[in-house]
Protein backbone atom coordinates (compact mmCIF):
# COMPACT_ATOMS: atom_id res chain seq x y z
CA UNK A 1 0.00 0.00 0.00
CA UNK A 2 1.41 3.19 -0.83
CA UNK A 3 2.02 6.23 2.08
CA UNK A 4 -0.67 8.38 0.43
CA UNK A 5 -3.32 5.67 0.48
CA UNK A 6 -2.42 5.11 4.42
CA UNK A 7 -2.63 8.92 4.78
CA UNK A 8 -6.63 8.40 3.41
CA UNK A 9 -7.33 5.98 5.30
CA UNK A 10 -6.07 7.27 8.55
CA UNK A 11 -7.44 10.91 7.53
CA UNK A 12 -3.88 11.67 7.65
CA UNK A 13 -1.61 14.98 6.33
CA UNK A 14 1.07 14.19 4.81
CA UNK A 15 3.95 16.96 6.52
CA UNK A 16 6.84 16.14 5.05
CA UNK A 17 8.01 14.80 1.64
CA UNK A 18 4.69 14.49 0.33
CA UNK A 19 6.50 13.89 -3.06
CA UNK A 20 7.02 10.09 -1.92
CA UNK A 21 3.47 9.74 -1.55
CA UNK A 22 3.53 6.66 -3.96
CA UNK A 23 6.35 5.23 -1.94
CA UNK A 24 5.15 1.09 -0.75
CA UNK A 25 4.93 0.74 2.83
CA UNK A 26 4.33 -2.84 3.56
CA UNK A 27 4.69 -3.35 7.31
CA UNK A 28 3.94 -1.12 10.44
CA UNK A 29 4.73 -0.67 14.25
CA UNK A 30 3.36 1.28 16.33
CA UNK A 31 4.75 2.01 19.66
CA UNK A 32 5.56 5.16 21.92
CA UNK A 33 8.97 3.83 23.43
CA UNK A 34 11.97 4.26 21.07
CA UNK A 35 13.89 1.76 22.93
CA UNK A 36 11.19 -1.16 21.60
CA UNK A 37 10.76 0.13 18.40
CA UNK A 38 14.86 -0.34 18.19
CA UNK A 39 14.95 -3.36 19.74
CA UNK A 40 11.73 -5.10 18.19
CA UNK A 41 11.47 -3.22 14.77
CA UNK A 42 13.46 -3.51 11.69
CA UNK A 43 11.39 -4.20 8.76
CA UNK A 44 11.14 -0.34 7.83
CA UNK A 45 7.70 0.86 6.73
CA UNK A 46 5.57 2.85 9.18
CA UNK A 47 6.13 3.97 12.52
CA UNK A 48 3.21 5.13 14.45
CA UNK A 49 3.85 6.86 16.94
CA UNK A 50 2.53 9.50 19.73
CA UNK A 51 5.88 10.72 20.64
CA UNK A 52 6.73 14.00 19.40
CA UNK A 53 10.40 14.72 19.59
CA UNK A 54 13.33 14.39 17.37
CA UNK A 55 14.60 11.03 19.02
CA UNK A 56 11.07 9.75 17.12
CA UNK A 57 12.53 11.01 13.62
CA UNK A 58 16.49 9.92 14.26
CA UNK A 59 14.93 6.64 15.44
CA UNK A 60 13.38 6.18 12.23
CA UNK A 61 16.13 7.58 10.24
CA UNK A 62 18.82 4.66 12.17
CA UNK A 63 16.53 2.25 11.36
CA UNK A 64 16.10 3.09 7.97
CA UNK A 65 11.83 3.70 8.46
CA UNK A 66 10.22 4.86 5.53
CA UNK A 67 7.43 6.71 7.23
CA UNK A 68 6.35 8.16 10.65
CA UNK A 69 2.65 9.23 11.33
CA UNK A 70 2.50 11.11 14.49
CA UNK A 71 -1.55 9.78 16.46
CA UNK A 72 -3.44 11.62 18.54
CA UNK A 73 -3.16 14.99 16.89
CA UNK A 74 0.29 15.60 17.62
CA UNK A 75 2.35 18.24 15.66
CA UNK A 76 6.14 17.45 14.66
CA UNK A 77 8.03 20.91 15.12
CA UNK A 78 10.46 22.40 12.41
CA UNK A 79 13.31 20.61 13.52
CA UNK A 80 11.66 17.33 13.31
CA UNK A 81 10.69 18.07 9.99
CA UNK A 82 14.02 19.09 8.87
CA UNK A 83 15.44 16.15 9.90
CA UNK A 84 12.94 14.28 8.03
CA UNK A 85 13.16 16.16 5.28
CA UNK A 86 17.15 15.53 5.11
CA UNK A 87 16.56 11.82 5.64
CA UNK A 88 14.23 11.54 2.91
CA UNK A 89 11.40 10.06 5.71
CA UNK A 90 7.74 10.73 5.34
CA UNK A 91 5.76 12.18 7.92
CA UNK A 92 2.27 12.46 8.35
CA UNK A 93 0.00 13.50 11.06
CA UNK A 94 -3.54 12.27 12.20
CA UNK A 95 -5.89 12.89 14.81
CA UNK A 96 -6.80 9.11 15.21
CA UNK A 97 -5.59 7.62 18.67
CA UNK A 98 -2.91 4.52 18.57
CA UNK A 99 -5.00 1.94 18.40
CA UNK A 100 -7.47 2.61 15.97
CA UNK A 101 -4.67 3.77 13.60
CA UNK A 102 -3.05 0.79 13.58
CA UNK A 103 -6.44 -1.49 13.43
CA UNK A 104 -7.44 0.20 10.36
CA UNK A 105 -4.36 -0.10 8.42
CA UNK A 106 -3.94 -3.78 9.67
CA UNK A 107 -7.83 -4.50 8.79
CA UNK A 108 -6.87 -2.91 5.35
CA UNK A 109 -3.46 -5.47 4.88
CA UNK A 110 -0.56 -3.67 6.49
CA UNK A 111 0.98 -6.52 8.81
CA UNK A 112 3.09 -6.14 11.47
CA UNK A 113 6.18 -7.79 12.49
CA UNK A 114 4.40 -11.17 14.72
CA UNK A 115 7.04 -12.65 15.89
CA UNK A 116 7.17 -12.60 19.68
CA UNK A 117 10.22 -11.01 21.73
CA UNK A 118 13.48 -12.98 22.72
CA UNK A 119 12.52 -15.28 26.10
CA UNK B 1 40.55 4.73 10.93
CA UNK B 2 38.89 6.29 13.92
CA UNK B 3 36.32 8.89 14.80
CA UNK B 4 35.84 10.34 18.29
CA UNK B 5 32.91 12.14 19.21
CA UNK B 6 31.74 14.09 22.83
CA UNK B 7 28.12 12.93 23.51
CA UNK B 8 26.99 16.13 25.34
CA UNK B 9 24.78 15.01 28.86
CA UNK B 10 22.80 17.87 28.88
CA UNK B 11 21.10 18.43 25.67
CA UNK B 12 19.15 15.13 25.16
CA UNK B 13 17.78 16.66 21.70
CA UNK B 14 21.44 15.94 20.50
CA UNK B 15 21.99 12.34 21.63
CA UNK B 16 22.13 9.96 18.37
CA UNK B 17 23.87 12.57 16.32
CA UNK B 18 27.30 10.54 16.91
CA UNK B 19 25.68 7.41 16.09
CA UNK B 20 23.97 9.48 12.87
CA UNK B 21 27.27 10.37 11.88
CA UNK B 22 29.03 7.14 12.13
CA UNK B 23 26.32 5.43 9.90
CA UNK B 24 26.41 7.67 7.61
CA UNK B 25 30.72 6.75 7.33
CA UNK B 26 29.89 3.19 6.77
CA UNK B 27 27.29 4.03 4.12
CA UNK B 28 29.99 5.98 2.27
CA UNK B 29 32.50 3.42 3.08
CA UNK B 30 30.01 0.68 1.51
CA UNK B 31 29.54 -1.74 4.14
CA UNK B 32 26.55 -3.77 3.81
CA UNK B 33 23.61 -2.06 5.05
CA UNK B 34 22.75 -4.86 7.54
CA UNK B 35 26.16 -4.18 9.27
CA UNK B 36 25.61 -0.30 9.10
CA UNK B 37 22.18 -0.96 10.53
CA UNK B 38 23.24 -2.87 13.71
CA UNK B 39 26.30 -0.77 14.42
CA UNK B 40 23.80 2.13 13.98
CA UNK B 41 21.02 0.39 16.43
CA UNK B 42 24.09 -0.42 19.10
CA UNK B 43 25.89 2.92 19.06
CA UNK B 44 22.38 5.15 19.54
CA UNK B 45 21.48 3.06 22.79
CA UNK B 46 24.53 3.22 23.84
CA UNK B 47 24.13 7.24 23.47
CA UNK B 48 21.06 7.29 24.79
CA UNK B 49 22.27 5.74 27.90
CA UNK B 50 25.32 7.77 28.46
CA UNK B 51 22.51 10.61 28.22
CA UNK B 52 20.01 9.37 30.32
CA UNK B 53 22.11 7.97 33.14
CA UNK B 54 25.70 9.28 33.16
CA UNK B 55 25.64 12.89 32.09
CA UNK B 56 27.28 12.38 28.66
CA UNK B 57 30.83 10.81 28.03
CA UNK B 58 32.78 10.21 24.94
CA UNK B 59 32.34 8.04 22.08
CA UNK B 60 34.97 6.34 20.08
CA UNK B 61 35.02 4.37 16.72
CA UNK B 62 37.39 2.33 15.31
CA UNK B 63 36.73 1.15 11.66
CA UNK B 64 38.78 -1.29 10.00
CA UNK B 65 38.97 -4.04 6.87
CA UNK B 66 37.64 -6.20 9.32
CA UNK B 67 35.83 -5.22 12.16
CA UNK B 68 34.08 -1.72 13.58
CA UNK B 69 35.27 -1.23 17.35
CA UNK B 70 32.92 1.00 19.13
CA UNK B 71 33.87 2.16 22.74
CA UNK B 72 31.80 4.47 24.79
CA UNK B 73 33.03 5.50 28.09
CA UNK B 74 31.72 7.55 30.70
CA UNK B 75 32.17 9.30 34.16
CA UNK B 76 28.74 8.58 35.77
CA UNK B 77 27.46 6.55 38.33
CA UNK B 78 28.43 3.11 37.23
CA UNK B 79 26.70 -0.05 36.94
CA UNK B 80 25.85 -2.04 40.66
CA UNK B 81 24.91 -5.21 38.98
CA UNK B 82 25.61 -5.77 35.74
CA UNK B 83 23.63 -8.97 35.19
CA UNK B 84 20.15 -7.03 36.24
CA UNK B 85 20.70 -4.30 33.99
CA UNK B 86 21.37 -6.68 31.81
CA UNK B 87 18.06 -8.35 31.88
CA UNK B 88 15.18 -6.98 29.32
CA UNK B 89 12.86 -5.08 30.71
CA UNK B 90 15.05 -3.71 34.29
CA UNK B 91 15.39 0.02 33.80
CA UNK B 92 16.44 2.35 36.16
CA UNK B 93 15.68 5.40 33.69
CA UNK B 94 13.78 8.68 35.34
CA UNK B 95 10.02 9.43 34.71
CA UNK B 96 11.74 12.43 32.28
CA UNK B 97 13.48 9.81 30.24
CA UNK B 98 10.82 7.63 29.75
CA UNK B 99 8.62 10.68 28.76
CA UNK B 100 11.19 11.14 26.18
CA UNK B 101 10.51 7.24 24.97
CA UNK B 102 13.65 6.11 26.42
CA UNK B 103 13.82 3.38 29.50
CA UNK B 104 12.03 0.68 28.09
CA UNK B 105 14.70 -1.27 29.56
CA UNK B 106 15.66 -2.69 26.37
CA UNK B 107 19.16 -0.43 25.99
CA UNK B 108 21.76 -3.12 26.90
CA UNK B 109 20.73 -6.21 25.32
CA UNK B 110 20.06 -4.49 22.31
CA UNK B 111 23.61 -3.59 22.11
CA UNK B 112 24.78 -7.08 22.59
CA UNK B 113 21.92 -8.50 20.44
CA UNK B 114 23.34 -6.16 17.93
CA UNK B 115 26.94 -6.75 17.98
CA UNK B 116 29.35 -9.48 17.61
CA UNK B 117 30.99 -9.21 20.90
CA UNK B 118 30.24 -6.39 23.97
CA UNK B 119 32.36 -6.14 27.19
CA UNK B 120 31.33 -3.69 29.90
CA UNK B 121 33.80 -2.45 32.72
CA UNK B 122 32.02 -0.51 35.08
CA UNK B 123 32.84 0.78 38.98
CA UNK B 124 30.16 2.60 41.08
CA UNK B 125 31.30 5.77 41.53
CA UNK B 126 33.43 5.71 39.06
CA UNK B 127 31.75 5.28 35.43
CA UNK B 128 31.15 2.87 33.05
CA UNK B 129 33.45 1.76 29.40
CA UNK B 130 31.13 -0.36 27.21
CA UNK B 131 33.38 -2.41 24.16
CA UNK B 132 31.34 -3.72 21.33
CA UNK B 133 32.64 -4.98 18.00
CA UNK B 134 31.04 -5.69 14.85
CA UNK B 135 32.30 -8.02 12.21
CA UNK B 136 32.81 -6.75 8.58
CA UNK B 137 34.01 -9.98 7.43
Amino acid sequence: MTAGKIAILLGAEIVCHDDLRDKEIMTACGSDMMSDVMAFYHDGGLLLTGLVNIQTVRTASLLDIDAVCFVRGKIPNTDMLALAQEAGIIIMQTALPMFPACGILYQSGVKGNIQAADK
Amino acid sequence: MTFDYVVSGDDFSSAGTASQDIKKRLQQLGIPVQIVRRTAIAMFEAEINMVIHAHGGVAHVAIDEHKITIIMEDHGPGIPDIELAMQPGYSTASESARDMGWGAGMGLPNMKKNSDFMKIDSTVGVGTRVTMELNIT
